[in-house]
């Protein structure tokens, strides 16, 4: 297929372009196979690249022969362009409707990105699993690397290299594969050095009301245990929601064939209840003729600041329970792609300093949603202007970038990157350039080869120039587990995610640098009394030296 | 008992002392032992174990970690004695600072005397009762009177140019004969002579005609402000009528007059109901207890005046009769009705285990933030000039303030703390706009209350004077002014002119629950971490640094003048020198080490250690039996079997 054939009215000038705090802008409208562009001729100062996949839905309205045109994009921005014209308008409704909701990925733009910068490093090797394990195997031997899913065909959503139990040979693996939901047989997400506990994480297992059991899959779990040791369950579903699943062949782990394990429910949402809080809290946050009971009252039947505490209530009892009791966790939901993820790296940024550099996190992201088999592609197929309602659009990564916003706040001096490099993740997730979050697991980015033929958007973050507006210029080491509280009172709108584009945040941005003007200067005395210091060493030395000398 | 003193370094200087440093004694009338006092926010009863005593000013708990938890009296709001429990009797404490404690007294006769006592103690009837009274700072008495003159009201007006050719000092309150709740010193427009003043303050309720209250040289525009008119719609004065005119005459390069209504409209209806040609008598309407009406001369035409007539509706005004008065009405409720609100917020927020959705509806319901926008918009409204940055600044809008502040500790009233609420949120949008901080706000609320300062005592100036507060009383400021390092915003920039005048955004999303102001004793619920202090820090730290390289600087002058006299003699043992860095490193390096100490205060993460963990309780309790479900709320986790 052509871009050519979608492509209706390619060029229209003379149309106005409406954003939030900017003045008006008049200019070119120019579509592209990817891009639309505005850019007024007299400067080139005043463009608008917006990329097609960042639309989520747009409007149109006539006022004689004005059109308007409302594009609501991913990122919740919403922008307006006045078109002259009401065929040329429709034209470039229907052109914007058809590219930005292309069906087949091998058609998105990180296909035919070609990078304006050199690559210096290859994001696409940046985080190997082997490289991750050598850290863990100078520490322990009880675990090993399995290449059973090199092929993805133990379990399709896996990556194909896992790490699981030394003991546990591949064939057992096989026999807890079909045990589980979609083929997720346990496996390590995390070890904990200071005490050798572990989180592990999985799907359901397949007990169905008959109470199976699957003698292998007991081993696997208790060959997680040191001896005399016993472990939690964290299943992310309610108790009632649990034993649904039992109808539908799903379940979970009974006590009587787990003494070891204490099973714990927490009921983490998933699916469409995410994505209409997500909906409801942006229009909430875009209506802004609101008094302020109803602010309030929309706040709250959205649920969003809910589902943020239901998620590091969790992730915090897993962390107590690896940390402070001493035990080892094993996280599940349903199939393990979703809450199971949001729990076990949650954790991970509490419990370990690593998560909270920007490497480490980066790391986090490609072990604990990319390679784990988060359905990016389906949970970010559409966002908070979405009309669609498909069951398996969800903001999961989202909250997940939210809960960590809300860790950040309460612990500013303790991560490496700012709330930007949060902001950029979560626009990339839905909308990018880079090959990093197409596709729904790393089987399917395999088959689309998107190491080959896309860039990786780690090798773009990573170089020096971009890294820069990523860095928190407070950050300090902080080697201790970071709890955060969880009570309402504590939890917070992300304003510069939610209100972005509904406020100017001049003051708020001029405040930020002037932050760190103070810490730049602050770095310019100390070198520079370093200096002084020196210097006046040296003379004094020398001094010495010569009043000795003669 | 072998002793009544409590020796302590370093009495509560945060809260209560802001400057004593000085070792002092306390007598303690009561001390009970084996006292509890319990986490708020716990759900499993967590609890310290430790003394509690009291004395003449303070209750005072010390753990067995020797923390100390001081509690003035004054402070106090309410004491309440729950029924008996196994462990004891249990005591709760409310203040006015929103600090909440809950004590377990073992004996139900001590918790008894504590209990009495305290009621005792925390209600003082007379003036001369209070801690302001008794209060020795150790300062002596020029001090004192330097305090008291800090600041000046008619200072403040010369700084605004008043006296001026339109506006004069009246000399018609110098002894209170006009009105009593007004300050001696008034400034009236010129046109106003006294008849017209004494006509028009008995047309006021209390007296309170309107008089300057601000004045804003660039647009020679004036904020005024009096009490309602007394005699209903029916009647006229020609004397308040006159000063209204006066008033508008006195703003010459202004049209237009703006009469603004700080009571909701829906108070007003019935009134406006019975009279239909409102516009024939000029009214100055204001709620009796909401002191803070204020008439406004327009300095933005055209854009107040779309508002202004989108806010009266039809019919509230006949040009004809008045073309240039305009009326505003801004929906803040009473005194009684901001009482409850707040009441109820706090009640919300001290639930255990609470959800988001019943945080959310409880913060709609008490309708706190909804107050808190009026009184923003309304301030906006009234002048974009009212909120400007050196108005506010160090103190300054107290001497305005003090004037009309309902200080008195028995009159309990919020309408204050929401002065403060409104300023921090201009703070939080304008963080590089004042000079001060947030731990001045909190500061000043809880001197509001301490009852330490003669600041805030008495209702007015008049019963400031009989009081004779000045003479046996402190003033809070040079406290604060000593202390300023602390309460200074290291974003501030005071060179810069955007700030003249702030443009608040009023839309709802802006307001927040300010956590730092009615939790501010729950340390739990906040950040651990502050960007704040460790600005201010680098601040400190930088100009340590500053000073430390002119220092530097001088003594390398002074080492290469007399390096300069010995090389000339010297030379070729200076080039091998200069040649051979490689020998001095070792001993450079070891002076960068002492480089100035980073603050690890500032540095310690709470919650990171075990004594204050908040998720310990599950752990300890997860060994005890076989639970089926184990809930995380509020921090702390729990198990329910």
């Amino acid at each position: 297929m052509e871009f050519a054939e979608l492509i209706k009215t390619p060029r229209v000038d003379n149309v106005v372009l409406h954003r939030p705090f900017y003045p008006a802008v008049e200019g070119t409208l120019c579509l592209t196979g990817h891009h639309l562009i505005l850019s007024s001729r007299q400067d080139n100062t005043e463009e608008l690249w917006l990329l097609h996949s960042n639309i989520d839905s747009i409007e149109k309205r006539f006022v004689g022969s004005l059109g308007t045109i409302i594009i609501k994009c991913k990122d919740l921005r919403i922008i307006q362009l006045d078109i002259p014209g009401m065929e040329e308008c429709l034209n470039i409704a229907s052109s914007i409707e058809a590219l930005s909701t292309l069906d087949s990925i091998t058609l998105m733009y990180p296909f035919f990105y070609r990078p304006m910068f050199e690559v210096v490093e290859d994001g696409w090797h940046t985080f190997l699993p082997e490289r991750e394990f050598k850290l863990l195997s100078s520490v322990t031997k009880e675990w090993r690397l399995s290449y059973i899913n090199k092929d993805f065909s133990v379990c399709p959503s896996y990556p194909p290299i896992v790490t699981v139990p030394s003991c546990i040979d591949d064939e057992a693996l096989r026999k807890v594969a079909t045990f589980r939901h979609g083929g997720r047989f346990p496996v390590l997400s995390y070890y904990h050095e200071k005490n050798g506990m572990v989180m592990i994480r999985s799907s359901q297992p397949l007990t169905s009301t008959n109470g199976r059991r699957c003698k292998e899959d007991e081993q696997l779990i208790n060959a997680t245990l040191g001896p005399g040791k016993r472990g939690y369950i964290i299943d992310t579903r309610s108790l009632n929601v649990a034993q649904q699943a039992r109808a539908k062949g799903g379940g979970f782990e009974q006590e009587a064939h787990y003494p070891q394990w204490r099973r714990i429910h927490k009921s983490i949402e998933r699916y469409h209840i995410l994505q209409e809080s997500l909906i409801k809290l942006v229009e909430a946050c875009n209506d802004q003729s609101h008094n302020m009971d109803r602010w309030l009252s929309k706040l709250e039947a959205s649920n969003w600041l809910t589902h943020i505490k239901e998620i590091l209530t969790t992730a915090c009892l897993a962390v107590q329970c690896i940390d402070r009791e001493g035990a080892s966790v094993l996280i599940h939901g349903t199939e393990g792609t979703d809450s199971t993820l949001q729990v076990t790296s949650l954790a991970q940024i509490i419990l370990e300093p690593r998560c909270r550099t920007i490497r480490g996190f980066e790391a986090l992201i490609e072990r604990e949603w990319l390679q784990a088999g988060h359905p990016f592609q389906q949970r970010c197929a559409q966002s908070a202007y979405s009309n669609s309602k498909q069951k398996w659009e969800a903001p999961v990564f989202f909250l997940f970038l939210d809960c960590v916003w809300q860790i950040l706040r309460q612990f500013p001096c303790s991560f490496e990157f700012n709330e930007h490099f949060l902001i950029m993740l979560f626009e990339h997730s839905y909308a990018s350039q880079f090959g990093t979050f197409l596709g729904n697991n790393e089987s399917e980015r395999c088959k689309l080869k998107l190491q080959q033929k896309t860039m990786s958007l780690w090798s773009w973050v990573n170089r020096p120039s971009e890294l820069n507006k990523f860095i928190n210029p407070l950050f300090e080491a902080n080697s201790l587990v970071i709890w955060p509280s969880v009570a309402p009172q504590s939890l917070q709108l992300w304003e510069g995610v939610f209100l972005r584009w509904n406020r100017s945040s001049k003051y708020l941005d001029e405040a930020y640098d002037e932050m760190i003007n103070i810490i730049e200067y602050n770095k310019e005395l100390q070198a520079k009394v370093n200096t002084l210091r020196r210097q006046l060493a040296e003379l004094e030395t020398e001094d010495g030296g010569m009043q000795e000398s003669p | 008992m072998l002793s009544t003193h409590i020796s302590l370094e370093d009495t509560p200087t945060l809260y209560s002392a802001p400057s004593s440093s000085t070792k002092r004694s306390y007598i303690w009338r009561l001390k009970v032992e084996q006292v509890k006092l319990l986490d708020r926010f716990s759900t499993s009863n967590k609890s310290l174990t430790g003394t509690l005593y009291l004395t003449a000013t303070h209750l005072l708990f010390i753990d067995s970690l020797q923390k100390e938890t001081w509690i003035l009296h004054h402070h106090i709001a309410a004491v309440e004695k729950l029924a008996l429990t196994t462990a004891g009797c249990p005591l709760v404490i409310q203040c006015k600072n929103f600090r909440i404690v809950h004590f377990i007294v073992p004996r139900e006769r001590d918790c008894h005397d504590i209990y009495n006592s305290l009621l005792q103690l925390s209600r003082q009837a007379k003036y001369e009762d209070l801690y302001a009274f008794s209060y020795n700072p150790k300062q002596n008495e020029s001090e004192q009177i330097q305090g008291w003159q800090l600041i000046d009201l008619a200072e403040e007006y010369r700084r605004m140019d008043v006296p001026n050719l339109n506006w004069k000092l009246s000399d018609a309150n110098r002894d209170y004969k006009i009105c009593e709740t007004y300050p001696r010193d008034l400034y009236v427009p010129r046109a106003a002579n006294k008849p017209t003043i004494v006509g028009s303050s008995k047309f006021r309720s209390k007296g309170r005609f309107p008089v300057l209250s601000y004045y804003h040289q660039d647009k020679q525009a004036a904020i005024c402000r009096c009490s309602q008119p007394l005699s209903g719609f029916s009647a006229r004065c020609l004397e308040d009528e006159h000063m209204l005119q006066a008033i508008n005459k006195a703003n010459p390069s202004n049209r237009y007059m703006y009469v603004m209504d700080t009571r909701p409209k829906h108070r007003m209806q019935s009134w406006w109901a019975s009279k239909k040609d409102i516009g024939r008598i000029v009214v100055r309407i204001s709620s009796k207890i909401w002191r803070d009406e204020k008439i406004r001369e327009s300095d933005e035409k055209a854009r107040l005046n779309a508002m202004a007539n989108r806010a009266a509706g039809k019919g509230y005004e006949n040009e004809d009769n008045y073309s240039n008065i305009r009326f505003q009405f801004v929906g803040i409720e009473n005194i009684h009705v901001m009482r409850t609100s707040l009441q109820k917020l706090l009640e919300v927020n001290g639930t255990k285990g609470l959800s988001v959705s019943d945080f959310f509806s409880g913060l709609e319901s008490s309708g706190w933030l909804r107050h808190i926008k009026a009184v923003l918009d309304a301030a906006i409204f009234l002048a974009k000039v009212l909120i400007e940055k050196d108005w506010i600044s160090f103190g300054h809008k107290f001497s305005d303030r003090c004037g009309h502040l309902d200080g008195d500790p028995k009159e309990v009233s919020p309408v204050f703390t929401q002065f403060l609420e409104c300023v921090w949120h201009l703070t939080e949008q304008f963080p590089q706009a004042f000079e001060y901080n947030e731990a001045f706000l909190l500061q000043i609320h809880e001197h509001v209350h301490s009852c330490q300062f003669g600041n805030f005592l008495g209702n007015c100036q008049k019963e400031r004077e009989d009081l004779k507060l000045r003479e046996k009383t402190y003033s809070l400021w040079p406290f604060l002014l000593d202390d300023q390092e602390k309460y200074l915003n290291p974003f501030y920039t005071p060179s810069s002119q955007k700030f003249t005048v702030l443009e608040p955004n009023t839309v709802p999303f802006n307001f927040k629950f300010w956590r730092n102001m009615y939790h501010q004793f729950d340390r739990t619920l906040h950040p651990r971490q502050s960007v704040f202090k460790l600005i201010m820090n680098k601040n400190d730290q930088n100009k340590q640094l500053e000073k430390e390289i002119k220092e530097l600087e001088s003594k390398i002058k002074q080492q290469k003048t007399r390096h300069t006299d010995t090389v000339l003699t010297k030379e070729s043992l200076h080039c091998i020198h200069a040649d051979s860095p490689a020998l001095k490193p070792s001993l450079c390096f070891k002076k960068e080490q002492t480089l100035l100490p980073v603050n690890d205060a500032i540095r310690t993460i709470e919650g990171s250690n075990t004594a204050d963990n908040r998720y310990s309780e599950y752990a300890e309790e997860f060994s005890k039996t076989e639970p089926a479900v184990v809930s995380l709320e509020y921090g702390v986790a729990r198990m329910t079997c």
